[in-house]
């Protein structure tokens, strides 16, 4: 196997918006390299160019210009080949709710040509994975949220593909639901899977993520490991002051500037008063990174997708 | 490449028979609805019960083939099913063929009950077996194909509907299924050459009521072309649709 999983070059995804008003330039001319094995993150807003980007990469829609290689096939050429080896997990759980979990896995293990033989013993290994075996007979439709993203994440690896597209895998989910399904992911990335993770929060991508892509309306305006994206934003200071408000409720603000001295003063005049609970340097985070590259805050974010209960806490 | 098309062709087939189509609401309106149609006309005009067979046939398989079809890809785009089998190592004319073999399937099925319902109740003539069978079959596939066109065609599941029975119930009076295509004004006859199911109604009757080989090849013939077309379209509306 290549150590490169996906190469983009130069992509670009237009889509027409109908008569009167201009096309929408979705993917803006992005190119960048998954290595094989890794957890690389795709990070960004709401309609910045994510979806398009794993639609592309796996046929679900055409480059308008570009092009890209993954696993070493031609997506423009050689899609069928490409699509044997992946696995999706779209934004939204889209198994069929009139088959039960298990009648789903088998299905899914027909199309990619899985054995006979092997099929309903793959089911029920993935089954008792996700913590579904009490659940094989019930229909999808029954299944709560979040044993249906993990019915669908299982569904996606019914064929033990090489790459996992994870697309928004924790939207929506409560916190517990979220908590276990990173923990699934990270377990994945410890079998070698390599995993191309779509997400828009910034806790996610920093416990699960090897590399990160930051992608703002189409275009990737920066792409590093962790480290070296932190390493990008630790030329300021970032100090935290939590306080007591007028209501006696405990508030926090964060407060970046160029140095200590100025970001304590700054952070003190946030106080303005009230009774001060602690104030504390910080190492700068990933949200400062992604804060300083796009002017945008998590929290921009988290509207942008109407909240989101999974995102709020990346613990476990 | 071709393996792959033909393992996913019939097992998408086979799923949909088992997610959508064998549920009590279709089997009725496949068997109970051309029933009715045939019970009043036959009330209004009792007599040559035996005339109204061919049609009732056709009328199973144009509503059991195509009620289903002409929603299914519609609904599987509205719940992201539809995305599933796009991601799966088939090809689209693979993909949309095995979505159409679940409706003819269907449609099939439906059909023989009635078929051996109907022998028992209005008695077979000279029935030519072969050309029977060849006659359901082709039927079922142009059907389908019809389904699967509108079902691609629309957006929504009402406009998937409306659409289908836009097209099935002016077709249903105009060719030939309650009264001969011979008996209607030029006009309506001209009309009834282009539908489909004018050819199934002429080649049951020509196959269950001893009919002359030729012509019933002859409406195979155009109802293959019809099944062809319909197909051919379907695949490119649904592809222009995807990109």
């Amino acid at each position: 196997m290549s150590d490169i999983a996906i190469v983009a070059e130069q992509l670009v995804k237009i889509y027409p918006t109908g008569k009167g008003h201009p096309p929408l330039r979705a993917v803006d001319g992005i190119s960048f390299e998954v290595r094989s094995g890794e957890v690389f993150g795709f990070l960004g807003p709401n309609g910045a160019g994510k979806t398009s980007t794993i639609r592309m990469l796996t046929g679900l829609s055409q480059p308008t210009s570009g092009r890209a290689t993954v696993l070493s096939y031609d997506v423009a050429r050689e899609i069928t080949a490409i699509k044997k080896h992946v696995g999706v997990v779209p934004e939204s759980s889209n198994l069929y709710n009139e088959l039960t979990a298990l009648e789903n896995l088998v299905f899914a293990m027909q199309l990619y040509g899985v054995p006979r033989a092997e099929r309903k013993a793959r089911a029920m290994e993935l089954l008792t994975r996700f913590r579904l075996e009490d659940k094989r007979d019930v229909l999808f439709a029954s299944l709560s949220r979040g044993m249906k993203r993990a019915l669908t994440v299982a569904a996606a690896l019914a064929h033990r593909p090489a790459l996992l597209f994870l697309d928004e895998p924790t939207t929506g989910l409560d916190v517990m639901s979220a908590r276990s399904l990173r923990r699934m992911i990270a377990q994945l990335r410890d079998e070698g899977v390599t995993i191309f993770l779509t997400t828009h929060y910034l806790e996610e991508a920093e416990r699960l993520c090897d590399r990160v892509a930051i992608i703002v309306r189409g275009r990737i305006v920066a792409l590093d490991t962790l480290d070296g994206l932190k390493e990008y934003a630790s030329g300021r200071a970032v100090v935290e002051v939590t306080f007591l408000d007028a209501d006696r409720s405990t508030q926090t603000r964060r407060v970046e500037a160029e140095d200590v001295a100025i970001a304590v003063r700054q952070a003190l005049e946030q106080v303005d008063g009230a009774q001060l609970v602690a104030i504390n340097t910080l190492r700068p985070t990933l949200e400062d990174v992604f804060v300083r590259l796009t002017g945008m805050g998590a929290e921009v974010m988290l509207a942008e997708k109407g909240g989101g209960g999974g995102g709020g806490n990346a613990g476990g | 490449m071709l393996a792959d098309d033909l393992r996913c062709m019939g097992y998408i087939a086979l799923k949909d028979l088992r997610a959508y189509y064998f549920k009590p609401p279709n089997i009725s309106w496949g068997i109970l609805l051309p029933f009715a149609f045939v019970l009043a006309f036959a009330i209004r005009n009792p007599g040559n019960w035996h005339e109204l067979l061919p049609g009732l046939l056709a009328l199973s398989l144009l509503f059991g083939t195509s009620s289903m079809e002409a929603t299914v890809i519609v609904f599987e785009r509205s719940t992201g099913a539809l995305e599933r089998l796009l991601l799966a190592p088939v090809r689209l004319p693979a993909l949309l063929f095995g979505k159409l073999l679940g409706g003819a399937m269907f449609g099939l099925t439906v059909t023989t009950a009635v078929l051996v319902v109907g022998l028992a109740v209005f008695g077979g003539g000279d029935v030519q077996w072969l050309w029977l069978v060849l006659t359901l079959l082709v039927s079922a596939l142009a059907f389908a194909a019809l389904g699967s066109f509108v079902s691609v065609a629309v957006k929504q599941i009402f406009e998937a509907q409306t659409l289908a029975n836009f097209i099935r119930f002016p077709m249903m009076f105009l060719s030939g299924v309650f009264m001969p295509v011979a008996a209607m004004p030029p006009a309506l006859q001209a009309l009834a050459r282009l539908l489909p199911l004018t050819y199934t109604v002429e080649a049951l009757h020509g196959s269950l009521y001893g009919g002359t080989i030729e012509r019933i090849a002859l409406d195979l013939v155009v109802l293959a072309a019809y099944a062809t077309v319909l197909f051919v379209l379907a695949v490119h509306t649904l592809a222009r649709r995807l990109a």
